[in-house]
């Protein structure tokens, strides 16, 4: 065997030449990423930080550290899908008047691919799934999600679908496909390179954590609920994050299936969705947009609920309509999977079809509606405290009705046909889930920081971020939806008609302007830490807030509750506070607890590589590396060492002391 | 309140109460049924017993759907009570949601496929054969 088959059997695909260091602007991104990583590592070197972390943090089992370090994700994985947004605002600015901007089309089609994936997969998933990971089991009263273990993993399972979109930046190029890497032009013949399977490859890995953690948070809450909470006593946040897994359950197998044929097309030269020999691209669309509009449903749901707690915390008021809060919610969930059509109205299914979805497209409307009715009468007549949280809640109600109502006119079939695919359908889908999902995780970061770190976000760059935040999205995207009237259609490089300039200026200020919003959350997180000591929160209630995760202490201990309270009402902390419920302070009990592993972190692992050597068609090493995932996995089946008891005497330790805390402070 | 500090132990031994667990007799019936059910489709393709390739896809869809309902009762043990209810909540949650995706999907690739793809169906094809 001469030396170029055997580099060909190991390194598959993978040359020198995929490294692109001709081009210079991902080469000044990768020395900026490798000086950053290398400080970065340094540092913790430095401050001999790795085994704290992994003792600490990478092997916990704890819902609530992993839920941070979903948020840790989620916001880091912000920023590089941000930057891809600055890029493509900067290039639609410039290229007009035979400008081509400094993107050519080969590299800004993997920049709007990119950011579309990283934003839905690697940013609005993890901040969501963070979220309900941190806040679900103290609503519900719960020690620990229901498989404490699985949760480690889906989160690494996640970052390893993360790594490898990053990966794509430097090795290889990712795909060019837009978002959803329709075929044929994401089938072999048009995208015969490395781009959508590393599109294929990093979803189908954060797709098994993405899965993993929808069945586990359902087995939470189904199973786990304190004494006396029942099914119409959770809070409302519980109540949406269980319908958000429950379509993540459904949904996701969907996705999962759909991609594995695709993968089959380009990897075992299968033909179900290719030009020829009998394939149908239609049947790629009609598939993935099963799994993709409930998915819009997962990323709003549970901001829906974060915006029902706030509402009421800062209203000082029981919650207006908590059963139909609940009903909306689970009409949401069942109707969601009945409108999957209106993404592909013009794709020619004819007219009866398109009434059918336009009419469920606007029915589901109905109870979206009638939430933000609820909420409006929640703050009727309240006392309504103006905090950071707040704020992003009003600033969600006005945004987001305006997308529900763009999106409204998007569901009318003839409208569609004069909007799909322009910069009106953009402007209308940020206008959702920037007004929607983003404003709601960061009204619910603001809510629940106190809680998970003990002190409370400077409340001056909280405004900041806010006010740049709703100023800059509509500077950015009102622009679009003029563009869009004006026939303007998406994802394009250049223009010619040079007065619609002005328009993608504006835009670009506006993205500006979100860029301050991002850096003062940064500085707000920077300055809250400097200021620990001023905003610390000793009652572990800042908020006067109605819900259980306020009963225990900030941060919870690893147990978070030391008995298990008894609920009587869907305000149960509230309802305690009413009645003066007395802190008990004898009787504790060991406590029984999961204990850390790597098992999640290292199979994870395994599943990188493994997608990477699919990716490049290493195939040695594909095969090496799935053979070391099972064995890990099948080994850790084996790991009996799984539990242990936290004595009582420790537990009563801890409980005194906050004991005391609360009588010297309160 | 502390009767219910241990309540949160429970899920270690959970499956024990209320799923029962099937008897050896329960087993082999739904191993034999399983067995069958899958013997007479094989019979069926192999020999070719059904000429028409519709209607044969037909049969094997309605063994398919009698497999899975085996399947469900005596291997992983659902009936209308186990936990609480709420597995026939799930079970009636998924039929609705795969009768939606299915027939949904059969729908719209049917008006798709006539309206876009006129050259694909069969009448189309049959033309084409038929010219001289």
């Amino acid at each position: 065997m001469n030396t170029p088959d055997l580099a060909k059997l190991i390194f598959g695909r993978l040359t020198l030449e995929a490294i692109p260091y001709h081009e210079p602007i991902l080469l000044g991104t990768f020395a900026m990423v490798a000086i950053g990583g290398i400080a970065l590592l340094g540092l913790i070197t430095k401050a001999k930080l790795w085994g704290y972390l992994w003792k600490e943090w990478f092997t916990s089992i704890d819902h609530k550290k992993i839920g941070i370090m979903y948020m840790v994700l989620g916001i880091v994985m912000l920023l590089r899908g941000f930057a891809d947004a600055l890029m493509m605002r900067a290039q639609q600015a410039l290229a007009f008047n035979g400008n081509p901007g400094f993107l050519p089309p080969h590299h800004y089609d993997q920049v709007f691919t990119a950011h579309g994936v990283i934003m839905i997969f690697f940013v609005a998933m993890p901040l969501v799934t963070g979220l309900m990971n941190y806040v679900v089991p103290l609503q519900i009263g719960a020690r620990d999600v229901a498989f404490p273990f699985l949760n480690n993993f889906s989160f690494w399972m996640t970052v390893s679908g993360a790594l490898l979109v990053m990966a794509s930046l430097f090795v290889g190029e990712f795909a060019r496909t837009g978002w959803l890497a329709y075929p044929p032009l994401s089938g072999l013949a048009q995208s015969p390179d490395v781009g959508v399977d590393y599109y294929i490859w990093s979803l189908q890995v954060a797709g098994v954590g993405t899965t993993l953690s929808g069945i586990n948070l359902v087995a939470t809450i189904v199973k786990m609920r304190a004494p006396g909470m029942s099914m119409m006593k959770m809070p409302v946040f519980t109540w949406t994050s269980l319908c958000t897994n429950v379509l993540i359950v459904a949904a996701f197998p969907v996705l999962t299936a759909c991609l594995v044929l695709l993968s089959l097309d380009r990897y075992a030269g299968t033909n179900f969705f290719t030009n020829d020999f009998g394939g149908n691209a239609m049947m790629y669309v009609n598939l993935i947009w099963i799994w993709g509009h409930p998915e819009v449903y997962i990323l709003v749901l549970p901001v829906f609920g974060v915006f029902s707690e706030i509402v009421s915390t800062f209203s000082r008021k029981r919650l207006f309509g908590y059963a139909s809060m609940v009903y909306a919610t689970v009409v949401i969930t069942v109707l969601s999977y009945l409108v999957w059509l209106h993404h592909f109205f013009t794709m020619g299914s004819g007219a009866s079809v398109n009434s059918f979805f336009g009419i469920t497209t606007m029915i589901i409307s109905i109870p979206t509606g009638a939430k933000i009715f609820n909420w409006l009468f929640t703050m009727y007549r309240g006392r309504i405290k103006f905090e950071v949280p707040m704020l992003w809640t009003i600033g969600f109600m006005v945004t987001f009705v305006i997308g529900g109502m763009t999106g409204v006119m998007l569901a009318v079939p003839p409208a569609d046909f004069l909007l799909h695919n322009s910069l009106f359908l953009i402007a209308h889908f940020h206008n959702v889930i920037i007004g929607g999902v983003v404003f709601g995780i960061f009204a619910a970061i603001n809510y629940w920081f106190p809680k998970a770190f003990g002190y409370k976000l400077d409340a001056f760059w909280g405004k900041c971020s806010f006010w740049f935040w709703l100023v800059g999205f509509y500077v950015a995207f009102m622009p679009l939806y003029v563009l869009g009237f004006m026939g303007v259609t998406r994802r394009m490089n250049h223009f010619e008609d040079p007065s619609l300039q002005i328009w993608f200026q504006i835009a670009a200020v506006g993205a500006g302007l979100i860029a301050l919003g991002i850096g003062s959350f940064i500085i707000q997180l920077y300055v809250s830490w400097k200021r620990r000591d001023e905003l610390r929160d000793v009652s572990g209630d800042p908020w006067h807030g109605r819900t259980l995760e306020w009963a225990t202490s900030s941060p919870p201990p690893d147990y978070n509750f030391a008995f298990t309270p008894v609920v009587h009402d869907s305000d149960a902390w509230w309802q305690m506070k009413e009645h003066k419920a007395e802190r008990r302070t004898e009787g504790y009990l060991p406590i029984h607890m999961p204990k850390n592993t790597g098992a999640g972190i290292i199979i994870a692992g395994f599943a990188f590589v493994f997608g990477f050597a699919m990716i490049w068609h290493m195939w040695i090493l594909a095969g090496l590396s799935f053979v070391a995932l099972l064995v890990t996995a099948i080994g850790h089946t084996f790991n009996y060492k799984r539990d242990y008891y936290i004595p009582a005497e420790e537990v009563a330790r801890t409980e005194t002391a906050r004991t005391e805390e609360l009588a010297n402070h309160v | 309140m502390s009767a219910h500090a241990e309540s949160h132990d429970h899920h270690d031994d959970h499956g024990h109460d209320d799923a029962p667990h099937s008897t050896m007799k329960g087993y082999m019936t739904g191993f034999f049924l399983a067995v069958v059910l899958t013997a007479i489709p094989f019979w069926l393709v192999m020999d070719k017993v059904i000429p028409d390739s519709r209607t044969l896809a037909v049969v094997l869809l309605i063994f398919g759907a009698i497999q899975i309902v085996v399947h469900m009762i005596y291997f992983l043990h659902m009936n209308t009570k186990s936990e609480g209810g709420w597995n026939m909540l799930a079970l009636i949650f998924t039929l609705v949601l795969v009768v939606i995706t299915l027939s949904g999907s059969i729908w719209v690739m049917y008006h798709l496929n006539t309206n876009m793809m006129p050259g694909m169906t069969h009448d189309m094809t049959q033309q084409v054969k038929n010219l001289p």
